[in-house]
C-alpha cells in the first residue's frame, strides 16, 4: 500500500467527491427515502421520518401480488399492457433504427444530410408536443382514418375503444382461457393483446425513438473498417450475407447498448401515456410508472405508489440482466 | 484497500444521515404548530383557476380583503392543484386557504390535512343543505363551498326546429325523452351527447331513486334494482343510437359536440355557457331542467369549497377571508365574473333573476346530488369510469357488482 504511489488513493478519492456527493444527495438518497416511504403508511401529511408514520413492512408490496383486490387487479393490468407494449416496441424500433442506419450510411444516397435530419428530427422535438399531433392524426375522423378510407377500410375510434387486437379478432373466448386466473386476471384477460390506443401510442414511441437509436448505430457503422466489407465483397459473399456475418457482428456492443436502452426506456414510459390518454380507455394504456404516479398524488397512498415504481425497477434491472446473460452466451 | 473502501462507504453514509438530519427540517410540528391570532397575517391562497377571469376575480376580491384588515394575501393559481397541494402538506408548508373540489374533499379530510373551521360557524345555515353534505366528513363540516354548478338539459334550437320538433316535445320524463329522441334520430341527427363518466350518468341514478353510495358516503350501495334500472334505460339509449359518448362523436367533451352541432341535446353543467361563448358564439340553445326518472327529478351538483389548512399559521384570519369571499355580495360579484353559481341560498334569488336564463340550473340545485365524498375511492371510481366506458356492450348488473366490491375494500380499509 505504501510504494511510491501511496498517496494517490486519497488523492483520488478527493476529486471525485463532488461527483459522490451531489449523486448521493440527489439520487442514492431520495432512493433510499422512496424506499423507506414503500415500507410505510404515509399519507403525504408532514415527513415521512417521524414515529407517528404507521410502519407497514411488506404490506403495500403484497398487496400488489396475492391481496385480491383492486390494487392487484390494476398493477397486473398495467403490467400487461406495459408488456406487450415492450414486446412491440423493442423488437420494431432496434430493426427500424437499424434500417435506417444503413440506408444514411449508404455511400450512394445523395442528400445524407437531409436524410439524417429528418430521422433524427422526431427525437428532438417534445414528446408532449408530438403526442398532442398524434392525437389529432389519431381522431376518428383524422389523417389515419382518412387514409384508411381510402383504401375502403373502416378505421377503429383509436382512443375510445378498449378490446385488445387479439380480442378484436376471436370474439368469443374458449372456456377453458376465462375459467383460470393468474393474479386476478382471466389468462383471456392476459392474452388480450395491446388495445387500439396502445397500438397509436406504439406507433408514435418507434417513430421518435428510433431516430435516437439510428444515430446510434450509425456512429458504430461508421467505425466498421471499409476493408472488411471489400473483402467480403472479393471472397463473392452477397449483400445479404455481408450484413449478416460481417457488419451485424461488428455491430454487436451497440445492439445490445439500443436493445438495454429500449428496455429500460419502455417500461417507464410516462409523458405519452400522460398526455394522450391517462390509462383509458377502460384501463388499456394503465403503465406501472403513470399506476405509481395516480396511486401517489390522487390516492394519497404514497406507500403503494412507491412500491409500484421499486417493483418496476426490480423488473428493468432483472431483464436487463437475462438480456445480458443472452447475448453473452452467444459469444 | 477493502479498509479504505469501507471507510469511503462509511463516510457516504455518514454524509446522507447528515443530508437526512438536515431533512428533519421540514418536520412534523403540526399539533404545535403557533397560532397568530389577532394581528396582521400573511395569506397564502391557492385556487384551481378556470381561466384568466376567475384568477383576477379572486386577485382583486383578495386585494381588498387585505386593505380592509391590515394583511397581506397572495393568490396563486395552481396547474395541477391535487400535485402541488400533494407535495406542499407532504413538505409541512401548505397554503392557509385552497380550493378543495367536492369529489376529492374526503381524501383531504380523512388524512386531517384540512381544519374543521365551518362546524359552528355563524351563518352556515344559509348555504345549501346538499352541497353542506358534501364537505362534511365524519359529521363534521369542514369548509364552506365556494359556488356551485349543476347539470341540466341543453337543447339546440335550430336542430330541433329542424327535426320538427316544438316546445311540447321537450323531454319531462325518461319516456319522452326516448321517444323524442327517436324522432330527432329518424331525421339523421345524433339525438344525444352524455359524458361517459359517472358525473354524467350518475344522474339517471338519481332519477331512478339510486346512487353510488350512501347519503353518508360509508357504504357502497351499487348493486340495487333502481341503479340497474338506471344504468339498463341509459344502455338502452346507447345501444338504439339515441345517445353518444362524446369519443364516438370524435370530440373531448359532450359540451364540443353540442357546440359543433353535432347533437340535437346534451346534458352539461353551467360552465357550458363560458365555453360554448366562448368557442361556438353562434349557436343558438336552450336550458331546461333534466328529464325526470321513475322517482322524480334528479341532478348532480358540482362544488369547491374554501379549504384551510390544518396546519396554518393563521387560522383565525383565514376563517375571515374565507367569510369575505362567500358573503352573498361577494359571490354575486364573483358570478358576474366568471359565471359560476353562488353556494348561498340567500343569493341564489338574486342571481336568477341577474340571469333568468339559467333557472334550470338553480331549481337543480335544490335536488342535486352531490359527488361521491368518501375517502380513497378515486382508483375505485376510476375503475367505475371504465366500465361506463364500455356500458353499451356491458352487463349493468355485474358493472355495479363490481363496484360494490371495489368500494367495499376501500371503505372498510
Amino acid at each position: 500500500m505504501a510504494g511510491i504511489r501511496g498517496n494517490e488513493r486519497p488523492a483520488g478519492w478527493l476529486f471525485v467527491a463532488p461527483a459522490v456527493l451531489i449523486l448521493g444527495l440527489f439520487m442514492l438518497l431520495p432512493i433510499l427515502m422512496a424506499l423507506w416511504v414503500s415500507l410505510t403508511r404515509w399519507n403525504g401529511q408532514g415527513s415521512p421520518f417521524t414515529g407517528s408514520v404507521p410502519f407497514a413492512g411488506l404490506d403495500n408490496y403484497t398487496k400488489l401480488f396475492t391481496d385480491e383486490g383492486l390494487a392487484r387487479q390494476d398493477f397486473m393490468t398495467s403490467i400487461r399492457n406495459n408488456a406487450y407494449y415492450v414486446l412491440l416496441v423493442v423488437p420494431i424500433q432496434t430493426v427500424l433504427a437499424l434500417a435506417l442506419a444503413l440506408v444514411v450510411n449508404n455511400r450512394l444516397l445523395k442528400g445524407k444530410g437531409f436524410f439524417r435530419t429528418a430521422f433524427y428530427f422526431p427525437s428532438v422535438t417534445s414528446s408532449v408536443a408530438i403526442s398532442v399531433v398524434f392525437l389529432f392524426m389519431f381522431a376518428n375522423g383524422g389523417a389515419i382514418n382518412a387514409i384508411l378510407a381510402v383504401f375502403g377500410i373502416d378505421g377503429p375510434q383509436w382512443f375510445s375503444d378498449p378490446r385488445g387486437l387479439v380480442h378484436l379478432f376471436f370474439d368469443t373466448p374458449p372456456s377453458f382461457l376465462t375459467e383460470h386466473s393468474l393474479f386476478g386476471l382471466s389468462w383471456w384477460d392476459w392474452l388480450a393483446g395491446p388495445s387500439v390506443a396502445m397500438c397509436a401510442i406504439i406507433a408514435l414511441v418507434i417513430w421518435t425513438t428510433s431516430g435516437t437509436f439510428m444515430v446510434m448505430f450509425l456512429a458504430a457503422l461508421q467505425n466498421v473498417p471499409v476493408q472488411l466489407e471489400e473483402a467480403g465483397l472479393i471472397d463473392g459473399a452477397s449483400a445479404w450475407q455481408r450484413l449478416r456475418h460481417i457488419i451485424l457482428p461488428q455491430l454487436r456492443p451497440t445492439t445490445f447498448l439500443v436493445v438495454t436502452l429500449g428496455l429500460i426506456g419502455t417500461w417507464q414510459v410516462f409523458d405519452q401515456i400522460y398526455v394522450m390518454s391517462q390509462g383509458n380507455p377502460a384501463k388499456t394504456t394503465l403503465t406501472p410508472a403513470f399506476l405509481s404516479y395516480r396511486t401517489a398524488f390522487r390516492d394519497f397512498d404514497y406507500g403503494t405508489g412507491a412500491a409500484i415504481s421499486f417493483v418496476l425497477f426490480l423488473i428493468i434491472v432483472v431483464l436487463t440482466l437475462v438480456q445480458r446473460r443472452l447475448t453473452r452466451e452467444r459469444n | 484497500m477493502t479498509r479504505l473502501r469501507h471507510a469511503a462507504l462509511a463516510a457516504a453514509l455518514a454524509g446522507s444521515l447528515v443530508a437526512a438530519g438536515c431533512g428533519s427540517g421540514f418536520d412534523d410540528n403540526g399539533s404545535t404548530t403557533t397560532q397568530q391570532s389577532a394581528g396582521p397575517a400573511d395569506l397564502k391562497i391557492m385556487i384551481a383557476s378556470s381561466g384568466d377571469a376567475e384568477t383576477k376575480a379572486v386577485q382583486d376580491a383578495a386585494a381588498q380583503w387585505a386593505t380592509s384588515s391590515g394583511s397581506k394575501a397572495t393568490v396563486t393559481p395552481a396547474q395541477d392543484i391535487v400535485q402541488q397541494l400533494g407535495q406542499a402538506l407532504a413538505g409541512s408548508t401548505p397554503p392557509d386557504v385552497f380550493y378543495v373540489d367536492a369529489a376529492r374533499f374526503a381524501d383531504y379530510a380523512s388524512v386531517g390535512a384540512l381544519e374543521p373551521y365551518a362546524q359552528g360557524l355563524d351563518g352556515v345555515d344559509s348555504f345549501l343543505p346538499n352541497l353542506r353534505q358534501s364537505f362534511t366528513y365524519q359529521d363534521k363540516l369542514y369548509c364552506l363551498p365556494k359556488d356551485t354548478s349543476t347539470l341540466a338539459l341543453q337543447i339546440n334550437t335550430d336542430l330541433w326546429t329542424k327535426a320538427g320538433l316544438t316546445d311540447a316535445d321537450i323531454p319531462t320524463s325518461w319516456e319522452q325523452l326516448r321517444t323524442t329522441a327517436a324522432k330527432i334520430k329518424a331525421k339523421n341527427i345524433t339525438p344525444l351527447a352524455i359524458g361517459d363518466t359517472r358525473d354524467r350518468v350518475g344522474a339517471f341514478l338519481v332519477q331512478a331513486g339510486g346512487y353510488w353510495v350512501s347519503p353518508d358516503g360509508k357504504q357502497a350501495t351499487g348493486d340495487t334494482a333502481q341503479n340497474v334500472e338506471a344504468l339498463t334505460y341509459v344502455q338502452g339509449l346507447l345501444k338504439d343510437g339515441l345517445a353518444k359518448y362524446p369519443k364516438a362523436l370524435d370530440t373531448g367533451w359532450a359540451g364540443e359536440a353540442f357546440g359543433k352541432g353535432k347533437v340535437a341535446m346534451t346534458i352539461e353543467g353551467n360552465w357550458i355557457k363560458g365555453a360554448l361563448n366562448a368557442d361556438f358564439p353562434d349557436i343558438k340553445y336552450t336550458v331546461k331542467e333534466l328529464p325526470a326518472g321513475p322517482k322524480g327529478k334528479g341532478t348532480l351538483s358540482f362544488t369547491q369549497c374554501w379549504g384551510i389548512a390544518a396546519k396554518s399559521q393563521f387560522k383565525q384570519q383565514a376563517v375571515a377571508f374565507v367569510q369575505a369571499m362567500t358573503s352573498a355580495e361577494q359571490q354575486l360579484s364573483f358570478s358576474k365574473a366568471f359565471g359560476v353559481m353562488p353556494s348561498r341560498q340567500d343569493a341564489q334569488a338574486t342571481y336568477q333573476q341577474q340571469n333568468p336564463s339559467d333557472a334550470p340550473f338553480v331549481a337543480g340545485a335544490q335536488y342535486a346530488q352531490g359527488p361521491v365524498n368518501a375517502p380513497k375511492m378515486d382508483s375505485v371510481l376510476a375503475d367505475l369510469d371504465a366500465g361506463l366506458q364500455g356500458l353499451q356492450g356491458g352487463d349493468p348488473k355485474a358493472l355495479l357488482q363490481r363496484f360494490d366490491k371495489n368500494a367495499k375494500t376501500a371503505l372498510g380499509g
